[in-house]
C-alpha cells in the first residue's frame, strides 16, 4: 500500500456517499415508485439530482474497480463505510445539524473498525492460483 | 403490507450487491492492478480489460438488479431505515462471500471490523 493506493480508497469513500446522498434527494422528490407501471422506473433518470448522482457513483465505481484490483474485496468494503463519517462530519461543520450522542457513537465505531482493518494485510496470498502478473503486487503488500 | 415488500426490496439489494462485489472483485484480480495497467498501456486499455471480463459483465447486471430494488426501497421507506439496513447488511454478507467465493482470509480483524462498522451505520441512522 502506498499513497496512491490510500488515494484511490479516499476517492471511493467520498464520491459513493455523496451520490447516494444527490440519489436520494431526487427520488424523495419523485415520489414513490409504482409498480404497476413498470415503464415508470426510468422516469428518474431526467432527473437533475439523480443525474448528477449517477455521475459521481460513476466516479466511484472507477475507483472501486481500482480499489478492488489492489486489495481483497473484505479489505476495501469495512474502507468504504468511512464515507458515512465524511457525511456525518460534513452535516455537523458544514450544515451545521444536529448529530446526536448515538450517531457520535455509530461515527467512532465505523472509525475503530476501519481503522483496525486497514492496519491489517491488504491482499490474500494464494501461492499457487494467483496469476503470475500479480505475484509482484502480493510482494509488495507483504 | 408495505414492510413485507419493503424488507423483501431490501434483502434483494443485499443479495445483488454483495453478488456484485463478489464478481467484481474476481474479475479485478484476474485483471491485476489497474493503476500499473493504466500506466503501462494507457485508459482504453484497461477500459478493454474490464469490459472483457466475464465475471464483470455479471456483475454489471447484479449491481443494476440492485440498483433498481433500491431506488424501489427508497420510495417504500425512509432512506433512514433502508440505507442503514442494507448498508450494514451488506458488510457481513459480503464478508461471508468473500469467505466463501473468493477464499480470501476473514480473520478476525476483519470479522471484527465488518461487525463494527455493521453497528455503527445502524447507530448513524438513528
Amino acid at each position: 500500500m502506498n499513497v496512491r493506493k490510500y488515494l484511490v480508497l479516499l476517492a471511493v469513500m467520498c464520491f459513493g456517499s455523496i451520490g447516494d446522498a444527490l440519489l436520494s434527494r431526487g427520488m424523495k422528490q419523485l415520489g414513490p415508485v409504482n409498480l404497476h407501471h413498470w415503464q415508470e422506473i426510468i422516469r428518474p433518470i431526467g432527473n437533475p439530482w439523480i443525474l448528477i448522482g449517477i455521475l459521481c457513483l460513476t466516479v466511484f465505481f472507477a475507483s472501486y474497480l481500482t480499489a478492488l484490483s489492489f486489495a481483497d474485496l473484505s479489505y476495501v468494503l469495512p474502507a468504504t463505510a468511512f464515507g458515512y463519517v465524511l457525511v456525518t462530519l460534513i452535516a455537523k461543520f458544514l450544515f451545521h445539524e444536529n448529530v446526536s450522542l448515538l450517531r457520535w457513537l455509530g461515527v467512532l465505531l465505523i472509525s475503530c473498525g476501519v481503522g483496525w482493518v486497514t492496519r491489517g494485510p491488504a491482499l490474500t496470498e494464494h501461492p499457487r492460483e494467483a496469476p503470475a502478473a500479480m505475484q509482484k503486487e502480493q510482494h509488495e503488500v507483504a | 403490507m408495505k414492510w413485507l415488500e419493503l424488507w423483501i426490496a431490501i434483502a434483494v439489494m443485499v443479495l445483488a450487491s454483495s453478488g456484485g462485489d463478489v464478481l467484481t472483485s474476481s474479475a479485478m484480480k484476474r485483471i491485476g492492478d489497474l493503476d500499473e495497467l493504466r500506466a503501462r498501456r494507457g485508459i482504453f486499455a484497461v477500459i478493454g480489460a474490464v469490459f472483457s471480463e466475464k465475471h464483470f459483465l455479471l456483475a454489471l447486471a447484479c449491481f443494476t438488479i440492485g440498483f433498481f430494488s433500491l431506488l424501489t426501497a427508497l420510495s417504500w421507506g425512509d432512506l433512514s431505515l433502508v440505507a442503514p439496513a442494507s448498508a450494514s447488511l451488506t458488510f457481513i454478507v459480503s464478508a461471508v462471500m468473500a469467505k466463501f467465493f473468493l477464499k480470501e482470509r476473514v480473520d478476525h480483524r476483519r470479522w471484527i471490523s465488518a461487525v463494527l462498522v455493521c453497528v455503527g451505520v445502524v447507530l448513524l441512522a438513528m
